[in-house]
C-alpha cells in the first residue's frame, strides 16, 4: 500500500512508461466493471426507494452519488454489499451476479469489499486493534502477521498511536478514520464510503477525502462515495494524489497537466439517476433541481 | 397488521432464528470463546440474584405454610412441602424470570443498540455471520447455565426454608432434612432439570430476536428490552404449564 514501495512501483514503470496502459488495457479485469447495477428496483412497502437504477464503476474508479438525505443513496450501498435484495434487476460485483446469492454466498463476495459507515460503526466492545483486526481475526490469521498489518492502516489513517483505545476515547473524525483503517485491511479492491464525512469540521472532512483520493490513485481501488456535501465533490473530482521526487504523498489539481477521468458523478432523485457525468458538466447543467443542490438556490 | 398475524410472524421469526443457531453450530468459524463469556456473564453473574431469590422463596414458603401443617399436626411436612414446590415449580420458573430479567434485557439493549449504531451491519459488511457470533453463543449459554442456575436455587431454596424452620418454629433441622429427603423423587428432580432448558431457549430466542428487530433508534432499543423481557417472561410461565402437564404425564409423577 502506501507506505510500501513495491507495490506502487507496479503503478509507474520508468523505463516503459507506456506499458502499464498497455497492459492495463489487454488485462480483461479492468475493462470488466467493478460494480454493475442493470435495471435495480426496489421498494418497501408501497414506497418506491430505487425506480430502474442502471450504472457502472471501472476498476480504479470512484462513483461520488450525491442526492438528498433518504433519497436511496446508503440503500445502493446495501445492495452492494448483499444486506438488501432488489425487487428486479441484476447487481455484478467483478462480473459475478450476486443479485440472489444468499448470505452464505455474500460472505464470499464481501470479503473482496471494503465498507466505511456513516457514524463509523465501531464495534464499542472492541479496541481500536481489535476493531481494525477484525476481519483477519475472523479469517483465522496468526497474530504475528496481524499486528503488522494493523499498524499499517493506523498509519495510512494516521492513528497509529490510537492502537490501544476504546473506540468511546475517540473523537468523531478519530472513529471514522479507524472505519477507514478497518474497512482497508486485507486490501480490498472495491470500497464503498456512506456519508464518511457527515457532521464533521472541514479540515477532517477534508482528510477523509484526501484517504479516498489516495486509495483511488494509487492503489486503484474502485469505491462508491455517497454525500450530499458539495465540498466532498469538489476534492475528489478536482484533486488527484500523486507521489513526489522524495516519496512523498502530495495532492495536486487537476489542470493542463492531468484530466481527472477516473471520478464520475451520479445524482439520485426520485429512485432515479437524475444526471450522470463528471464534475464539469454537473456544474454547467441547468436542470434546476441539481442547481438548487449544488448553489443552494 | 391484525394481531393475530403479529403473533403468527413473530412465532415464525423466532422459530428460524433457533433453527439458524443450532444449524450454524455445526459451520466453522466457530466461536467457543464466545459461548464461555457468555456463560460467565449469564451464569456466575446472575448466580448472587438467583441465590438469594431462592433462599427467601424457601424461608417464605415455610413461613407461610408452617402454621397450616401446624394446624393439622402435620408440621413435620414442611420439608417436603417446601421441596416439591421448589424443586417442581418456583426453582425452575423463579430462576428463569430472574434471568430474563437480568439477561433478557441485557441482551436485547446490546443487539439493539449494535443494531441501531450498524454494528451487526458491519459485522455483516465483514463476513461474520452475526446469527454464528451473537445468537447461538448466547441461546447455548442460557441452555447450559439456566439449568446449573435452578440447582442453585433449589439448594438455596432449602436452605432458606430449613433456615425458617429451625430457627422460627424451632423445628429440628434433621426433621426437617428428613421430610425433604422423603418427600422429593427421583421424577421431581429430572422435571425439575428439563424445564430450565427450555425457559433458557425461550428467554434466549426472543431476547435475541427482539435485540436484532430493533427499529427507531435509541427509543427502539427501550421498546426493545422491555418487549422482550415481558414477552419471555410471559411465555416461561405460559410454557410451564403445558410443560408441567407434559412432564407430569411422560414422568408419571405423583400429588405433591
Amino acid at each position: 500500500m502506501l507506505s510500501e514501495s513495491d507495490e506502487q512501483g507496479t503503478v509507474f514503470d520508468e523505463e516503459e512508461p507506456g506499458k502499464y496502459l498497455e497492459d492495463a488495457v489487454d488485462e480483461p479485469s479492468r475493462v470488466r466493471p467493478a460494480i454493475e447495477f442493470r435495471d435495480v428496483h426496489l421498494s418497501f412497502d408501497d414506497v418506491t426507494i430505487l425506480n430502474g437504477i442502471s450504472f457502472s464503476v471501472r476498476k480504479g474508479e470512484t462513483k461520488i452519488i450525491l442526492g438528498r438525505s433518504g433519497g436511496g443513496k446508503s440503500t445502493i450501498i446495501r445492495l452492494v454489499l448483499g444486506l438488501l435484495k432488489p425487487d428486479s434487476g441484476t447487481i455484478l460485483i467483478d462480473g459475478e451476479d450476486i443479485t440472489y446469492y444468499n448470505e452464505e454466498q455474500m460472505m464470499g463476495v464481501r470479503q473482496k469489499i471494503g465498507m466505511v459507515f456513516q457514524e463509523g460503526a465501531l464495534f464499542d466492545s472492541l479496541s481500536v486493534f481489535e476493531n481494525v483486526a477484525y476481519r483477519l481475526i475472523e479469517r483465522g490469521v496468526a497474530y504475528e502477521e496481524v499486528e503488522p498489518e494493523v499498524r499499517r492502516m493506523l498509519r495510512f489513517v494516521d492513528l497509529e498511536d490510537a492502537i490501544d483505545k476504546m473506540p468511546d476515547e475517540l473523537s468523531g473524525g478519530m472513529r471514522r478514520r479507524v472505519g477507514i483503517a478497518r474497512a482497508l485491511i486485507g486490501d480490498p479492491q472495491i470500497v464503498l464510503f456512506d456519508e464518511p464525512t457527515a457532521g464533521l469540521d472541514p479540515p477532517t472532512a477534508r482528510t477523509i477525502c484526501e484517504l479516498a483520493i489516495k486509495l483511488r490513485d494509487l492503489q486503484d481501488v474502485s469505491s462508491i462515495f455517497v454525500t450530499h456535501e458539495m465540498n466532498n465533490l469538489r476534492y475528489l473530482s478536482s484533486e488527484y494524489a500523486t507521489v513526489d521526487d522524495e516519496g512523498k504523498v502530495i495532492f495536486e489539481k487537476e489542470g493542463e497537466k492531468l484530466c481527472l477521468i477516473n471520478t464520475e458523478v451520479m445524482m439520485i432523485r426520485d429512485g432515479q439517476i437524475n444526471f450522470s457525468g463528471t464534475d464539469e458538466k454537473l456544474e454547467h447543467t441547468d436542470d434546476p433541481y441539481i442547481r438548487t443542490f449544488i448553489y443552494g438556490k | 397488521m391484525y394481531p393475530v398475524y403479529r403473533f403468527l410472524f413473530e412465532l415464525q421469526e423466532i422459530s428460524l432464528l433457533i433453527w439458524r443457531s443450532f444449524v450454524n453450530l455445526r459451520r466453522r468459524p466457530r466461536y467457543p470463546g464466545e459461548v464461555l463469556r457468555q456463560m460467565d456473564l449469564i451464569g456466575v453473574g446472575s448466580l448472587p440474584i438467583v441465590l438469594l431469590t431462592g433462599f427467601f422463596t424457601g424461608g417464605v414458603l415455610v413461613l407461610q405454610t408452617f402454621p397450616t401443617l401446624e394446624y393439622y399436626s402435620i408440621q413435620s411436612e414442611a420439608g417436603r412441602s417446601v421441596a416439591t414446590s421448589l424443586i417442581r415449580e418456583l426453582g425452575p420458573v423463579l430462576t428463569a424470570l430472574m434471568v430474563s430479567g437480568r439477561i433478557g434485557s441485557a441482551i436485547s439493549a446490546e443487539l439493539g443498540s449494535m443494531v441501531v449504531s450498524q454494528q451487526i451491519d458491519a459485522m455483516r459488511a465483514f463476513g461474520t455471520n452475526p446469527i454464528r457470533k451473537l445468537v447461538a453463543p448466547r441461546i447455548i449459554a442460557l441452555i447450559f447455565m439456566l439449568p446449573l442456575l435452578t440447582i442453585a436455587a433449589d439448594i438455596f431454596g432449602l436452605i432458606g426454608g430449613g433456615v425458617v424452620a429451625s430457627l422460627i418454629y424451632n423445628q429440628e433441622t434433621h426433621v426437617f432434612i428428613a421430610s425433604v429427603r422423603n418427600g422429593i423423587s427421583t421424577s421431581d428432580l429430572v422435571g425439575g432439570m428439563i424445564k430450565p432448558f427450555f425457559f433458557g431457549l425461550i428467554i434466549g430466542a426472543v431476547s435475541c430476536h427482539k435485540g436484532l428487530s430493533t427499529t427507531g433508534g435509541t427509543v427502539g432499543v427501550g421498546r426493545s428490552t422491555t418487549n422482550a423481557v415481558v414477552i419471555a417472561s410471559i411465555w416461561v410461565i405460559i410454557f410451564d404449564f403445558f410443560l408441567s402437564k407434559a412432564l407430569h404425564f411422560v414422568l408419571d409423577m405423583g400429588p405433591i
